[in-house]
């Protein structure tokens, strides 16, 4: 090992390593004071099982393994202290590389213990609040038995909201694309449709899509409009979300054709191409492949807000939920249908972010 | 009665006037060359003869039918005119034959069988048959710009604008792209072109017109205005040129 005298200048020898005790200390301390909350948290919760009378061997077996794990978090900072003991004995022998990689060892270490166990406390403080007032708390969200007994009737309601998110989707597709075209228009004759178009997109999206849903599915037939007087609430709520997301929607397609460069439309008008031959068969294309993730998003956006249309009476997954809920003083079945939501739009979320990536990745090459 | 006719054409973007009364004359099968330092209008000077900027005073014919002013049917007058650009401006999201027949089927309404085999006639002629099927992303600058040129001769224009058509292609690259253009000369295509290849100009050229500030600086054959160029902002300009290495 290179013995180095500490007092010589930084030009000829490595500088001297702090001391990385106290850090790999405190991450001890930390993890230890985990480890004694979880085993809190998790006696409580045997608590809580045993005057339910769920106890069954195999809960008693995972509350053991729950309790077995957060020792884990002791093994790092352990691991820290003895890099740290170690660093400061090669101090000592004059070994100053020897003892900055210890120390930087002992600090990592450290780090990777405090940082495990700050995620575990976060883990058992929600327990914690699920296991508040004797269990009520989780009992009011996660009661399995009445989950069990209410799914069906949930999950067929919310085909419901499939279905309307469905038969939106097409239509805003079709009149988001309707009321962009409109916005860009050329010419002076175009300028009063712009102006609509423009007023149209600012109003929708301005107004919260509740009050939309609200004003039309129950406006219309109470104003009694004639022919869609008699539509049933579904479709008058299908009607309330393609005017509101039309609106987004025709400002992501404006996005998506404005970004095309100049120099296409100039190719395709040079070759003779009328205007709208050029949307038709050169922008949109273009425009369409572009505007795919924004899309997406905002298409997961209206899914969720398929949950609205509770306010009209429609029964949909939703209002079915809450239907169980007031009749039984448990708000499981939301839980459910909560659930649901989170399955059909977590992998789309995941999806787009994929587009995304794979767009940044296609740009910048 | 010239092929084409540019009388004092004027054009100017808000107060910046790009274009002070440019006169130019074309017959038919000849190829004229605009030459000149940047910035002095050339490109502007083609993008106002197949209407793709609207000029502000002044007019253009072609064949003696005014192209310029109000009531010009544009699309009409665009089926005669061709242009090709700096930047080739391929679609993207078309392949290479759907490139060269989109304009010949939906413009000129040719049946979409007869539109193919005149696309890979084309395509066969640049050597390029064989990328029918590619995406233009999968093709060298050179060759994408000579897909450019024949997606324009597609339509059978009377007229091919050439807007500095291998300032962006890599050195090696510019030769396949000037061939086809001499080919072009040769079977008596009228041309009009933007361009700082002064040697090519030089060879090709049926008539050269240096514009600055404009208008049309000096005009005459290629021998003359090469060889023993009259005006003092001609000789400056084409000095540096030589100094460059580009003569």
């Amino acid at each position: 090992m290179n013995k180095v005298n500490p007092q010589q200048g930084r030009s000829s020898a490595p500088s001297i390593p702090k001391d990385a005790t106290p850090l790999a200390l405190v991450a001890l301390v930390v993890s230890a004071l985990v480890v004694v909350g979880a085993w809190a948290v998790l006696w409580k919760l045997h608590g809580v099982l045993e005057q339910n009378k769920l106890e069954h061997w195999w809960v008693n077996a995972l509350l053991t393994l729950a309790a077995l794990l957060p020792l884990l978090l002791l093994l790092p900072a352990v691991r820290g202290l003895r890099e740290a003991g170690q660093a400061r004995a090669a101090l000592l022998r004059h070994e100053l590389i020897e003892a900055r990689v210890k120390a930087a060892a002992a600090r990592e270490w450290a780090w990777y213990a405090i940082g495990y166990a700050v995620a575990a406390s976060l883990v058992f403080v929600a327990i914690q609040f699920l296991l508040a007032n004797d269990g009520a708390v989780g009992a009011t969200f996660f009661k399995l038995s009445l989950i069990q007994d209410s799914f069906g009737l949930v999950l067929q309601a919310f085909w419901k909201n499939v279905w309307m998110f469905c038969v939106a989707e097409v239509f805003i597709l079709i009149w988001g694309l309707v009321i962009a075209v409109a916005r860009m228009i050329p010419g002076r004759a175009g300028s009063p449709i712009r102006f609509l178009a423009t007023v149209y997109t600012d109003a929708f999206r301005g107004l919260p899509t509740i009050i939309s849903i609200y004003l039309i599915a129950l406006g219309l037939p109470l104003a009694n409009v004639p022919f869609v007087r008699d539509w049933p609430p579904e479709w008058l709520a299908i009607l309330a979300l393609t005017v509101s997301y039309g609106a987004y929607v025709a400002e992501v397609y404006r996005a998506g054709l404005d970004s095309i460069h100049p120099s296409q439309w100039s190719a395709a008008r040079s070759l003779g191409l009328s205007f709208s031959q050029t949307l038709r068969f050169v922008i949109i294309p273009q425009a369409v492949r572009r505007i795919i993730p924004p899309l997406l998003n905002d298409f997961i956006a209206l899914q969720k807000d398929t949950a609205l249309v509770n306010v009209v009476g429609v029964i949909d997954g939703f209002n079915q939920a809450k239907i169980i809920a007031s009749n039984r003083f448990n708000l499981s079945a939301v839980t459910t249908v909560a659930i649901l939501f989170m399955l059909i739009t977590i992998p789309q979320t995941r999806f787009v972010d994929r587009l995304l990536e794979r767009e940044k990745r296609r740009t910048r090459a | 009665m010239s092929f084409l006719e540019i009388r004092d054409v004027h054009k100017h973007y808000g107060n910046v006037e790009v274009l002070r009364g440019i006169n130019l004359n074309v017959e038919e099968h000849q190829v004229v060359c605009l030459i000149g330092p940047s910035g002095c209008g050339k490109s502007t000077l083609l993008r106002c003869v197949n209407g793709l900027e609207a000029i502000s005073a002044g007019e253009i014919r072609m064949e003696g039918d005014r192209i310029t002013g109000p009531g010009v049917d544009l699309d009409r007058l665009r089926r005669e005119v061709g242009i090709v650009f700096q930047s080739f401006n391929l679609f993207p999201h078309m392949t290479v034959l759907q490139n060269v027949t989109l304009a010949p089927v939906q413009v000129l309404k040719m049946p979409k069988a007869e539109a193919e085999a005149r696309a890979m006639e084309l395509l066969r002629r640049i050597g390029l048959e064989h990328k029918a099927g590619e995406y233009p992303d999968r093709l060298s600058g050179g060759q994408q710009q000579r897909v450019a040129i024949v997606r324009a001769l597609a339509m059978e224009p009377k007229l091919m604008l050439l807007d500095e058509i291998t300032s962006a292609l890599d050195p090696e690259l510019v030769s396949e792209v000037l061939n086809l253009l001499r080919q072009l000369a040769a079977e008596g295509m009228t041309m009009m072109l933007a361009t700082h290849e002064m040697g090519f100009a030089k060879e090709v050229a049926s008539k050269v017109c240096f514009l600055h500030q404009g208008v049309v600086h000096e005009e005459g054959p290629p021998e003359q205005i090469f060889g023993n160029p009259q005006k003092e902002r001609t000789q400056a300009f084409l000095s540096s040129i030589i100094e460059a290495g580009r003569l």
